[in-house]
């Protein structure tokens, strides 16, 4: 064990976990502030019991994802210091920009929120939920154009051995980061909204408080179906800009190693990495592949060994988490499809509230599967074709790295453990318990 | 050389702004065993800073992200150099943060003393090692030309750098007592103002005794004998610690907890200005010392990074300080979120 797989350990586990809480914030924020706002606009108390009820799952969530996220700004100094001296100049920038533009005002507005309830008019109180949803939200944003730097650098140039900032609206607009954006988001709001849909899905199985977890069904309900087809098309983009920014992500991403005319998606693959070819493929749909990157079915696509080894990302993993990040992006617009059919009459079909109730951790697997196969697929770049990871790393002694990682794992997996047992023990009471 | 000089200043001033804010926060949580004697007082102590210690958690977060933004290399040195003491700072804040959320989420005296001792740990660690950090920045670091730091955890903990802590926690406690004694009643309040009275005259003490160590252990005097009109910092830090006492002898409570903040802030400019243009010095050869100079971002990024802190931090300070009216007077019973 080395410094740099340790580093590498931490932050990968700091991160995932990090992501856990935060889409659920991202999402449940926004239905929240919708819940308050109808309270305001309706006067019907069973929008303020809906507030209270997911604001109390939406705040312990919301804690962990806070204190799991202050950690992460600090690990580019202590565990990747070549890095930050590196492209500091550019990328430190987004960071304080998050901090000071959005992370304050979320930071801030929540005591308010929490806090204010008897302090503020039931209009600024609501007023005060969107600004936290905002707020978290554009946090994310920049958090995001920050990532979307370390994938396609734009707007820098060498100067005094580092990358120096030249242009700071090819940064901010950098085209990487707002498909990211434009992804990471709604995705988030979609498991927001499962999260919601599945709490209520459990209620409903026992006829608890059917009016108060209908009307947050179906608010769910509108969300993730919105949503999950956002994510899908948007998806398309995403994919066409990897294949024509970071064709070795995109080789790796379907494993393709022969360059290959009208390239095709096997149903079934697996790579064999030593041996350089898929150990399996079966059932090819032919062009595929092709029509994903560029829209063509004819079109070239290049192939792993088109690469230098020491340029290739890890291949199994990323060919996997995009796997099943693609395989559950299409199960979220079918089944709330199929939620949308029967959204009058959900309490008839158990079996669909079942599905709905253990669907609740799939939006999670795929947010996760989709950042490890943007990292993961990145390597062995912290900055795409500019920085190696192996190159980015501290000088700092391997025991420090260690007895650190240790730690996260051991606090981080308390805090997690706590966090959802709050989570769930709060859920399953229902409304009555926070009334 | 302009530019890199004002955010060099700017980066201090972000410093004492989070030691003055988030400084109470964890002053209270330090004194949770000790004043915290019923169920019913340690409520008032968590839910005095309830609203409000997320918010100035966050110019933590700013300090940092600006020294990432304006100095990149103090940056990546200081906080590589720094590793374990920052780590256990971050576990700490942390666990502190979990604390103040989970604590009343289940009704059993054992699950809220888990995290009556999680909001103590959180809150005393971090106030030792920052003053245990920040001494030490001062007395300079064994950092090599390459920026390696060439020492251990252990390093730190030189009697120079011990003092440092020690100073700290004092400050805190005091600033901490002072905020307790303004948002609470009755008994607890007389025991907030009689720590605070109590705590005062070694906080002078440790003080006096930091200021004459800082005489031997470091070059922080430099600056101030080029330029003697700088003193006037250090004058104002003892007028600070003065008010205090002359303050909380009249019970004008929110006075001497300004007078505390006062101090706070000079105590931190007393060492930023004896520091200048050194950001993280080191002790084994002058020349390997990152500066502002040295270690600043490109002046492109130190401009726009400067209009985004003009247009937001007076932003950021007009919403904490209208948050700090909402919530002003005594913590009653319809205010405990916690």
């Amino acid at each position: 064990m080395d410094v740099l797989l340790l580093s590498r350990l931490q932050f990968t586990a700091t991160t995932l976990f990090h992501f856990l809480f935060v889409p659920l914030t991202l999402g449940l924020s926004i239905l929240v502030a919708i819940m308050e706002t109808q309270y305001v606009r309706t006067g019907d108390e069973t929008y303020l019991k809906m507030t209270k009820f997911w604001g109390k799952l939406f705040l312990i969530n919301f804690a962990v994802g806070i204190v799991t996220g202050i950690t992460l700004e600090f690990q580019f100094g202590t565990n990747w210091s070549r890095y930050s001296a590196y492209v500091g100049d550019v990328f430190g920038s987004l960071l304080a920009i998050e901090a000071t533009a959005a992370f304050f005002l979320e930071s801030t507005l929540i005591g308010v929120w929490v806090f204010g309830w008897k302090k503020l008019s039931a209009k600024a109180h609501a007023a005060v939920m969107w600004l936290v949803a905002g707020a978290s939200n554009l946090s994310a944003l920049w958090i995001l154009t920050a990532n979307g730097w370390m994938q396609q650098p734009v707007g820098y140039a060498f100067k005094n051995q580092r990358a120096e900032l030249q242009d700071f609206a090819a940064v901010v607009f950098n085209k990487f980061s707002i498909l990211q954006i434009l992804h990471v988001i709604p995705a988030s709001l979609l498991a927001g909204a499962f999260f919601v849909m599945g709490i209520s899905a459990y209620h409903l199985l026992k006829k608890q408080n059917v009016e108060f977890f209908t009307k947050s069904f179906r608010l769910g309900l509108v969300f993730g179906f919105i949503f999950s087809i956002f994510v899908v098309f948007e998806g398309d983009f995403h994919a066409r800009h990897v294949t024509e920014t970071q064709p070795t992500k995109l080789a790796a991403m379907e494993s393709l190693w022969e360059t290959t005319e009208s390239a095709p998606i096997y149903l079934l693959a697996l790579p064999d990495e030593k041996n350089e070819k898929n150990a399996v493929q079966i059932g090819a749909i032919p062009g595929l592949l092709s029509f994903l990157g560029h829209h063509d079915f004819n079109a070239e696509i290049k192939g792993l060994k088109d690469f230098p080894k020491d340029e290739r990302p890890p291949v199994l993993l990323t060919f996997l988490s995009f796997r099943i990040m693609v395989a559950l992006g299409m199960y979220f617009p079918l089944v709330t499809l199929i939620g949308v059919y029967f959204r009058n009459r959900l309490l008839e079909n158990a079996w669909y509230l079942k599905l709905m109730l253990f669907s609740i951790p799939l939006p999670f697997i795929a947010i996760e599967m989709g950042w490890l196969v943007a990292e993961l697929g990145r390597q062995p770049w912290i900055v795409y074709g500019l920085m190696k990871t192996a190159a980015a790393v501290s000088p700092i002694a391997v025991s420090q790295v260690a007895v650190s990682l240790a730690a996260f794992i051991g606090v981080y997996g308390l805090l997690g453990a706590l966090g959802y047992f709050l989570i769930i023990k709060y859920a399953v009471k229902g409304p009555e318990a926070v009334a | 050389m302009v530019l890199e000089s004002i955010w060099f200043f700017l980066w201090g001033l972000l410093w004492a702004v989070y030691f003055m804010t988030d400084g109470f926060d964890l002053g209270i949580g330090s004194l949770l065993p000790i004043l915290g004697k019923s169920e019913a007082d340690k409520k008032v102590m968590i839910n005095s800073t309830g609203p409000l210690w997320d918010g100035n958690e966050v110019w933590l977060l700013t300090a940092g992200g600006v020294t990432f933004a304006a100095f990149p290399k103090v940056y990546a040195v200081m906080f590589s150099s720094l590793y374990s003491a920052l780590m256990l700072i971050l576990f700490a804040l942390i666990v502190r943060g979990v604390a103040f959320e989970f604590r009343g989420k289940i009704d059993s005296p054992q699950w809220r003393k888990i995290w009556d001792a999680c909001v103590f740990v959180g809150s005393i660690a971090p106030a030792v090692l920052f003053g245990v950090a920040f001494a030490n920045i001062f007395r300079g670091i064994p950092i090599d030309a390459d920026g390696v730091y060439q020492g251990s955890l252990f390093t730190l903990l030189n009697p120079y750098g011990l003092l440092g802590g020690i100073l700290f926690l004092l400050l805190f406690l005091v600033h901490g007592a002072l905020w307790l004694s303004i948002k609470s009643e009755g008994d607890l309040q007389q025991r907030a103002m009689a720590t605070a009275h109590k705590l005062w005259p070694v906080e002078l003490g440790f003080a006096v005794i930091f200021l004459v160590a800082s005489l031997f252990a470091t070059r922080l005097y430099d600056n101030y004998l080029a330029y003697p009109v700088l003193f006037i910092i250090i004058l104002l830090a003892v007028a600070g610690l003065l008010g205090i006492k002359f303050f909380l002898a009249k019970k004008a409570l929110f006075k001497a907890w300004f007078a505390s903040a006062l101090t706070i802030v000079a105590a931190v400019f007393y060492g930023v200005i004896g520091l200048y243009p050194d950001m993280f010095p080191s002790n084994i050869d002058a020349a390997y010392s990152l500066t502002a100079h040295n270690s600043a971002s490109s002046d492109l990024t130190l401009k726009i990074m400067l209009v985004v802190v003009i247009v937001f931090v007076p932003l950021v300070l007009i919403y904490q300080a209208w948050t700090y009216q909402l919530f002003k007077g005594k913590v009653k019973q319809d205010d405990m979120a916690y």
